[in-house]
């Protein structure tokens, strides 16, 4: 019965994309909202942006809607807009104070997550994307059942250069194998940094091991792209910012261009087998 | 109970280092501490209790190392030539490195009560414990299960944005 609701509940969407890493910190958040971003510049599409998150929810102050409450009414719970076509879902909008500490265990956190899932009115959605805490854990694991109710396009794996962070997405890449969660690909975040004074290139978080391209290689995974390290993506994000919309020259925009238009070639790829088995 | 209380009864002072954020640079301080606070003649513990991503045997160098088990319980990787730091993680509890530990709450628990009370650490100067980021499971068990040898305190990691 849980399950049709949430079937219910999710028929309207027709891609779901999953944001996972197994590292904290390699830009996650900062991918989603800048996915979510690119989406819903096609003012056609319906994008809906979901922060599992629940201990470090970033997406509100990414998408420059701290402070803002979620609204219940007759059919659910409302999303908060950022624009009249991407609607966003965190824990942080239902917090009292952006210090308060959600200090839960498993359980507790699964169960806000179906939440999420099953009273969230986000009407018909093109694209839900799902940004993730790092780990292989409750949230991943229930957001992969829950949303096996729906069916899920794949996940996008980011990661950094270096060994330590490759070490731990391997076990993601592992993780998604043995849920069986397709794997869209993977992207390189702090990919090199270009000098904008002198354009010398230089590698903050050097690739020891080879970086992801070896990874993915030797994983037989997609390396969806490479995006180099920009001070202004950290700047926008702390000021609820759009980086593509604020640095459209900056090489990292243009990775991130490219590999927003992979994912959606793919989704919609996916969709056409889909549709044609059918 | 007094054999749970043994492990850790040579430990002098227990140091957490912490931070909401992934990341930030938890298990790198945790190391360069653990090296540092070797080169000042202190014997040194490092306990790390993240499950999904165990970063410290690989800073260590001793990512090809097993734990073994003896009569208090574990045996932890003594890590150099001198042997003055020793380190418990899950990492030495995988079969294969690439292996996710894909374990819900419940089970993380168990398992970082029995890193806390059965490993036997000896005599420490110092044991830091390394966390994955997030308020969750495993820093409640970890500061539950820690209470009663009252931690000095905790050091909070974060980078500047």
């Amino acid at each position: 019965a849980e399950v049709a609701e949430l079937r219910a509940r999710l028929r309207a969407v027709r891609h779901t994309v999953l944001v996972l890493s197994g590292k904290g910190g390699v830009g996650k958040s900062t991918f989603s909202a800048l996915l979510a971003h690119g989406l819903a510049a096609d003012e056609t599409k319906q994008v809906a942006l979901l922060d599992i998150d629940i201990c470090g929810p970033s997406i509100p102050k990414m998408m420059g809607l701290e402070g803002e409450q979620v609204h219940q009414s007759g059919s659910g719970w409302s999303p908060v807009y950022v624009e009249e076509n991407l609607g966003v879902m965190s824990v942080g909008f239902l917090l009292s104070s952006p210090d308060d500490a959600v200090i839960w265990r498993g359980p507790k956190k699964n169960g806000l997550i179906k939440q999420f899932l099953r009273d969230v009115d986000w009407g018909e959605v093109d694209y839900l994307i799902v940004d993730t805490p790092p780990g292989t854990s409750d949230e991943h694991l229930s957001i992969v059942q829950y949303l096996s109710a729906t069916h899920i396009d794949g996940a996008v794996i980011i990661t950094t250069p270096q060994e330590v962070s490759l070490q731990d997405v391997r076990k993601e890449i592992n993780f998604c194998h043995k849920v069986k969660l397709p794997i869209i690909g993977v992207v390189e975040n702090m990919s090199g940094f270009v000098c904008p004074k002198c354009k010398n290139e230089s590698q903050i978080f050097p690739p020891t091991t080879g970086g992801a391209e070896k990874m993915c290689q030797n994983l037989s995974v997609s390396l969806l792209g490479k995006v180099p390290l920009d001070p202004q993506i950290g700047k926008s994000c702390d000021r609820g910012q759009s980086f593509l919309a604020e640095a459209p020259e900056s090489p990292a925009t243009l990775s991130y261009r490219n590999i927003i238009q992979r994912i959606q070639e793919y989704c919609e790829q996916h969709h056409l087998q889909e549709d044609n088995v059918k | 109970s007094p054999a749970d209380r043994a492990n850790l009864a040579g430990v002098r002072h227990i140091l957490l280092v912490l931070s909401g954020k992934g990341g930030v640079g938890k298990s790198t301080l945790s190391t360069e501490l653990a090296l540092a606070l070797r080169s000042a003649g202190k014997r040194v513990g490092i306990l790390d209790v993240d499950l999904c991503g165990p970063s410290i045997p690989r800073m260590l160098r001793v990512q090809d190392r097993a734990v073994h088990q003896c009569d208090s319980g574990w045996v932890p990787v003594f890590v150099g030539q001198d042997k003055a730091i020793a380190l418990m993680s899950i990492g030495f509890l995988l079969e294969r490195p690439d292996d996710a530990v894909v374990w819900r709450g419940p089970k993380k628990n168990a398992l970082i009560k029995q890193f806390v009370t059965d490993v036997a650490w000896g005599d420490l100067d110092f044991l830091i414990v390394d966390t994955p980021p997030g308020t969750s499971d495993e820093h409640i068990s970890t500061v539950e299960a820690l209470r009663p040898f009252q931690p000095l305190g905790a050091i909070l990691v974060t980078t500047p944005q």
